[in-house]
């Protein structure tokens, strides 16, 4: 017999059963869908950080920039020339359009390395460049299509030329133009250092004094700053596919047990075991690129309705430019069929070994798959015992953002496990409490089943679980960030003014009208490798009795107004690992004891604040301009309106408190909308997988329930129980994840947010929102058990009856 | 020195480090908006006309030496500064559109050294001044030594990059020598013409460092002034340009344009060892090449039979190193050659659009 035929006669079950067919497709295209999804957001927004960084390509140079973060003149530029060096100057800053801040990077064409110059500019999709256009006036500007929109509103603006090679939120001009843009007249930001250097040319401390020598980088600093976020989505993705994983486990099973009788006559008729398994591997193959092509294509959905809030997060988050679009990739799609295959394969392998050993003259035995031995649970629970010290030890020992995602996964995987375990003894214990026999055969017949439901409970479990944690940790972050932003608000007004004549105005003007003016001045630096900002601040009442101090020492803000002291963010603490009364090197010769740390919610670089006097005295070109005012909160509209009517400022330049507020708010929901998404994804494929695993049951306890009903127990009844034991196996299930889930949470806002943001945030309990989960879990389960239910209470007595004859 | 460089400086320039698509030769017979053209019988100034004309669209200061070490090895050395316009006149910093560029090489019989670097103007990393004489690019140099005379009598002019660098010490021992009717000297029959003068007398002393080390060298210079703004004619696809230092002490100036349709336009003059020059007309002087090498993916003829029979010349000129090419963002040929037949010495041979 071929194996042609043996396909065909297992195809045929399918066409029997096209519900089940539809539960595997589905299944398995979920699993691939949600997991292809996240690759698909990672990839894209991976291409985006590696095409910003590529507008330079400043991952290959080597550049020298000023020791003290500031800029340098031009003058330094043509010394280092003369003195032998082969530099290429590029001056960079940020443009405001709209609400939006755009990068300007301006480059000298003439001196840049070979390729750079092309690479950002050579056509592409846009135009080539015309070099004579480029350096004279009034310039170009090169900026992607979405950039370009954002810039028409601004007045001034030299040509625009859309070019598809940059990358969104970024323009791209002659360091002329960029000069004028950024009003840094003869200024230079760093100087590109081209390959192949003369060996006689002067040290750079006599060539350049003041400037250092950084190597390239092998990483952008976005990239690095977003790994955490990527690696969150990751997890989630692959959370997400093993939960669908236990759909395909469910499914396959199932059909295996029902083909049973199938195998044994095929087998009889000569097929060899070798023959049958090989064509039930070439039906699996089938049904999984099928399902993994559908699964990809629907990931590539999910994750282009995902994307535009991905991008918002990573723009409020880190500044980071995503492409709002979805562009095809391959990568991504080969991933997913591939990951939808091994999956399958994963999910099957347990069946297709019991295929290959199958006796040929055994007799059908449909209980045998769903019956797990004694000693198989008692493996699981050393599996979970071993996992979660595991964790213990992660825990105490180890460190990073790797670790703390090992420790959430062995903490999901171990409580899962022992999930079983412990279920057999709550059930145990409650045969032996049970009075009658009814309620005997309840708990026994539940025990009996646990190891069929064992994998929809555990998926339920790490669904709930992942829900509860995530949903706390969003929680505590939103309380303790609505909290901050109180304190760190504390001025009723930020204005901005234009020019620095303007600002001088303004302070005299503002002097009489309100209770106090307080100036936000701060300049851009390295800070432990990393860029950062120095802060100036005034010695005011304000600060002192407001801003949010998570650490101290005694006479803290004396001591920064004197210029003795700085004060530096969490984020700066943790990654230094510093704390009060360490030394802070800001630069050569200026070193300062720490007096305090503050929390910096929804920043990730490092910050540090100085009196006023100290940050003007180290930078006496700081820009000038913004300000804070204190006022009566009730007055604060008014006064708006009058500094808008005497200094023409426009909204940007002049806002209300609550507006920023607000602002922030939504930055942070957008943060965590996509998480939120991810989760009730989770929970839906969840509540699929408990659905599955029941209807699998429900089939195969014929032979337990019959004897039920011939002792007098109704349909009815015997489906009213049916439905309550699946609501019993629910609420448990949702007790073990209630600690679970907290302990999911503790750990990602103690380890994981910490080495993600640099945040340590305190948590706070949500029980309103556990008892909605709960609630919207039993509901799950509930609709999930009713089909099968309803079913039972419909079967024909026949059916019933046939179990004690020989014919099934 | 002729219509040469102003290919290479608008192609260079215009086309960024070779990225960009070529535009061909044609580009360069456009008409020179806005810019001054050359005018027959306005004369030459000095110092002046040793500064930079940035009402003209090119200009550069091109400095070739055939060199000896102590041991009689044979080198030859090049440094040249290229001016150009993106538009007439000058303006402050980053938005003049004074564009600069350097080329610098060094050829030995077996190796053939090339550096090249670009500026812009209004900044200070390149340019040319008068009294003194300096015209700088980086860290490049041709700079005025005090002395009596012109400015350009004594000049010193180092070069190099991370491979080779040099540094030499010319002394002119005979005076300016105006090309053309002048200085005024025409490019085609057109009419088309550029400003064009040059100090052929220079002794050289110095040193060039080659990887292996320093070499003291002795030998002649031969430095080109020359500016212009409406270069070439549509037709014309290339030139072949020579500068002869004869065993006599004579000198020789020739170049043939040519042209895609027709024969060659051509240009000499004879300079006598007294510094007198004798400019001579179109077909005075025959260029015709005898043998040729493969360089680059091109074949460029490195041997040449040149006659000028109203001075009885017939030589024939061959490359110190036929691999002498110029693999610069414009790439060309550029190097020393010797002489022999009728009469003896050495000289440098340019040749583009192969």
């Amino acid at each position: 017999m071929t194996i042609r035929i043996a396909l065909l006669a297992l195809l045929s079950h399918w066409r029997k059963k096209p519900g089940q067919l539809l539960t595997l497709i589905i299944g398995l295209s979920l699993a691939t869908a949600l997991w292809s999804g996240v690759q698909a957001i990672n990839a894209e927004a991976r291409a985006s950080y590696a095409r910003a960084s590529a507008i330079l390509g400043e991952n290959n140079l080597a550049s020298l920039v000023p020791v003290d973060g500031s800029t340098l003149p031009l003058a330094t530029f043509i010394r280092l020339q003369k003195s032998g060096w082969r530099t290429s100057p590029v001056l960079e800053g940020r443009m405001r359009a709209g609400s939006r801040s755009i990068r300007v990077i301006g480059i000298e064409p003439l001196t840049a390395p070979a390729g750079l110059a092309g690479r950002a500019m050579e056509a592409g999709n846009g135009p080539a460049l015309n070099l004579s256009a480029f350096l004279t006036r009034p310039g170009q500007i090169r900026a992607s299509q979405k950039t370009a929109d954002l810039l028409t509103d601004l007045p001034d603006l030299p040509p625009m030329i859309v070019s598809e090679q940059m990358s969104d939120g970024a323009l791209l001009t002659d360091i002329g133009v960029a000069e004028r843009l950024l009003k840094k007249s003869g200024r230079i930001s760093r100087l590109l250092v081209l390959p192949g250097q003369r060996v006689d040319r002067l040290p750079l401390s006599e060539a350049g004094p003041g400037l250092k020598l950084v190597e390239p980088q092998t990483e952008s600093d976005v990239s690095k700053l977003t790994d955490s976020f990527h690696l969150n989505l990751t997890a989630f993705g692959l959370l997400s596919f093993v939960v669908g994983l236990f759909i395909v486990h469910g499914t396959v099973g199932l059909a295996f047990e029902q083909r049973r009788g199938m195998f044994r006559t095929l087998r009889t008729m000569g097929l060899s075991a070798r023959h049958l398994t090989v064509a039930m591997v070439i039906e699996l193959l089938g049904f999984a690129l099928l399902a993994g092509s559908i699964g990809v294509t629907l990931g590539y959905v999910i994750a282009a309705s995902l994307l535009p809030g991905v991008a918002a997060t990573l723009r409020g988050l880190y500044g980071a430019e995503v492409a709002g679009a979805l562009t095809f990739r391959f990568e991504w799609w080969a991933a997913g069929l591939v990951i939808a295959l091994l999956g399958t394969a994963i999910a099957a392998a347990g069946s297709l070994l019991r295929l290959w050993r199958l006796p040929i003259l055994a007799s059908a035995q449909p209980r045998a798959w769903a019956m797990i031995s004694g000693s198989a649970m008692k493996l699981q629970a050393i599996a979970a015992l071993v996992l979660l010290l595991l964790m213990a030890m992660l825990i105490g020992f180890g460190s990073g953002l790797v670790v703390s995602f090992a420790v959430l996964g062995s903490m999901l995987l171990g409580a899962s496990l022992a999930l079983p375990g412990l279920f057999s003894m709550v059930l145990w214990l409650g045969q032996r409490m049970a009075r009658t026999p009814l309620a005997q055969w309840f708990w026994a017949d539940t025990r009996q089943q646990m190891p069929g439901l064992s994998l929809a409970l555990m998926a339920l479990l790490l669904a709930l679980s992942a829900n509860i944690g995530v949903s706390t940790m969003v929680g505590s972050f939103r309380t303790t960030f609505t909290a901050w932003l109180d304190q760190r608000l504390a001025s009723e007004i930020y204005v901005t003014a234009r020019d620095e004549k303007q600002a001088e105005r303004l302070r005299a003007w503002l002097e009489t009208r309100s209770d106090a003016v307080l100036p936000i001045w701060s300049v851009k630096l390295d800070l432990a490798g990393q860029p950062g900002q120095l802060f100036g601040i005034a010695d005011h009442a304000t600060y002192r009795e407001k801003w949010p101090l998570i650490e101290k020492q005694s006479g803290v803000w004396d001591d920064v107004a004197g210029g003795a002291a700085v004060l530096v963010n969490e984020q700066l603490s943790i990654r230094e690992q510093v704390r009060t009364g360490d030394l802070l090197t800001l630069a050569p010769g200026r070193s300062l004891r720490i007096a305090g740390i503050y929390s910096d919610y929804g920043n990730p670089a490092p910050q540090v604040m100085v009196s006023l006097a100290l940050l003007t005295k180290w930078y006496p070109e700081v820009s000038r301009l913004r300000y804070g005012v204190r006022i009566e909160p009730a007055k604060a509209p008014a006064l708006i309106s009058e500094i808008r009517e005497e200094f023409q400022l426009d909204e940007r330049s002049l806002v209300e408190q609550a507006t920023i507020k607000a602002f922030s708010v939504r930055v942070f929901e957008q943060t965590f909308a996509v998480t939120d998404a991810l989760n009730v994804l989770t929970l839906a494929i969840a509540g699929f997988a408990i659905f599955t695993s029941l209807l699998t049951l429900a089939t195969m306890r014929l032979p337990q329930l019959a004897p039920v009903w011939a002792m007098g127990l109704t349909r009815r009844k015997i489906a009213v129980m049916e439905l309550l034991r699946a609501l019993l196996l629910a609420v448990l299930t949702a007790l073990v994840a209630l600690p679970v889930g907290l302990a999911l949470a503790w750990a990602l806002l103690a380890l994981v947010n910490v080495e993600a943001f640099g945040w340590r945030l305190p948590m706070n309990l949500f029980p309103a929102d556990w008892f909605r989960l709960g609630l919207f879990a039993l509901l799950a389960t509930l609709l999930a058990a009713a089909i099968p239910a309803w079913r039972l209470s419909r079967i024909a007595p026949a059916e019933l009856v046939k179990v004690f004859t020989n014919e099934r | 020195m002729n219509v040469k460089a102003i290919a290479l400086i608008m192609m260079a320039l215009l086309l960024v480090a070779g990225q960009l698509h070529a535009q061909g030769f044609g580009g360069l017979g456009t008409q020179a908006e806005g810019f001054a053209v050359p005018k027959r019988g306005v004369p030459l100034e000095f110092p002046g006309d040793h500064g930079a004309h940035d009402q003209y669209r090119i200009e550069w200061w091109y400095l070739t030496a055939n060199l000896q070490g102590a041991d009689g090895r044979e080198y030859g050395v090049q440094w040249t500064l290229f001016r150009s316009a993106l538009k007439p006149g000058n303006g402050e910093g980053w938005s003049t559109p004074q564009l600069w560029m350097g080329h610098a090489a060094l050829t030995t019989p077996d190796r053939h050294f090339v550096a090249e670097t670009r500026a812009r103007g209004g900044i200070g990393q390149a340019g040319v001044t008068t009294s003194p004489f300096k015209a700088w690019i980086d860290d490049w140099s041709l700079v005025g030594r005090p002395g009596g005379g012109d400015q350009l009598d004594a000049l010193s002019v180092k070069a190099g990059n991370a491979e080779f660098s040099y540094d030499l010490a010319l002394n002119a021992e005979g005076p300016l020598v105006a090309q053309g009717e002048r200085g005024y000297s025409v490019k085609s029959q057109s009419g088309s013409a550029s400003f064009y003068y040059s100090q052929p007398f220079y002794r050289v002393a110095g040193t060039v460092n080659l990887p292996e080390g320093p070499v003291q060298v002795t030998g002649q210079a031969w430095l080109d002034r020359e500016w212009s703004s409406q270069p070439l004619d549509s037709d014309q696809q290339g030139w072949d340009w020579i500068s002869l230092h004869l065993d006599n002490g004579a000198k020789v100036m020739g170049f043939q344009l040519r042209s895609t349709d027709g024969e060659p336009y051509t240009s000499a003059t004879w300079i006598n060892p007294d510094g007198r020059p004798e400019p001579l007309a179109n077909g005075a002087i025959s260029m015709i090449p005898l043998n040729t090498t493969e360089v680059s993916n091109r074949t460029v003829p490195v041997e040449w039979a040149v006659k000028l029979p109203a001075r009885k010349l017939d030589i024939r000129i061959r490359a110190l190193n036929p691999k002498a090419w110029m693999a610069t963002s414009f790439p060309y040929w550029e190097g020393p050659v010797s002489i022999s037949g009728s009469h003896g010495g050495r000289g440098y041979l340019e040749m583009t659009g192969y």
